[in-house]
């Protein structure tokens, strides 16, 4: 398995999809290619930032803002 | 998730006003045939679409997949190095957030709604295919391109912050 195989493989890897087989030639090659290695450490810490930046709840005050608009949009309908 | 797919706060506000706007309308209509969340994240998604056209501004272009393989070491330097091992809470701080909404926003919009539905709101494949309108293998590929070009665009933030 070349660096430009695993690239094409990776999210499939990171998510669980990725055949067994497939899974473990992946792994050999990371063990010898510390840049491939480095490469989906990044590419998972990349998801998990986002993820986590993710999970602020809505503003109280757009939350209110919201609430008001659709009371006033939907009277009388 | 309209402030994720539009960056502004105003024009979130906008979108998510009128997406609740056209729950309450359509809610007659709904069928239940996806689960109620799908239904509400399609016309999220849809609203965001919208307003991302009327912007009218070039969408960005992705690099084709090859400029992403990682370079072998040359001369002992690693040309790629790694990010902190710091939690994300300390990782996340308000400049941080910034860069990431910066880099999500210079995505193309289609890639922006697969990457913000599957890894941010955490729907799985088939149901931001449903919400979208494409297949599943569609989703997998918009997907696995968004994360390539985010690590890409967010690579040397992240490596400063290493030392």
């Amino acid at each position: 398995m070349k660096c430009k195989d695993i690239l094409e493989k990776l999210s499939e890897y990171i998510d669980g999809e990725l055949d067994p087989m497939l899974c473990q030639d992946l792994e050999r090659h990371m063990k010898d290619c510390h840049p491939c290695l480095v490469f989906v450490n990044t590419l998972k810490k990349t998801i998990t930032l986002y993820k986590y930046a993710g999970s602020e709840p809505l503003p109280k005050e757009v939350h209110l803002r919201l609430h008001d608009y659709l009371k006033k949009e939907c009277k009388g309908s | 998730m309209s402030m994720r797919m539009l960056r502004n706060q105003e024009d979130a506000e906008d979108a998510l006003q009128e997406t609740f706007l056209q729950v309450y309308r359509g809610l007659k209509g709904f069928e239940g045939r996806s689960t109620f969340s799908t239904w509400l994240f399609r016309l999220a998604t849809n609203v965001c679409l919208m307003k991302i056209r009327h912007r009218e501004t070039e969408p960005a272009k992705l690099l084709p997949l090859e400029e992403y393989i990682p370079r072998p070491e040359e001369g002992g330097r690693p040309q790629i190095q790694d990010w902190p091992d710091k939690p994300e809470e300390v990782l996340l701080n308000k400049e941080s957030r910034e860069k990431m909404l910066e880099a999500l926003e210079k995505l193309p919009a289609e890639y922006r709604a697969v990457f913000v539905l599957r890894d941010i709101e955490g729907f799985s494949n088939s149901e931001v295919g449903e919400a979208l309108g494409i297949s599943v293998a569609a989703v997998k590929s918009r997907l696995h391109r968004a994360r390539l070009t985010l690590r890409g665009m967010l690579s040397s933030y992240f490596q400063r912050k290493a030392f």
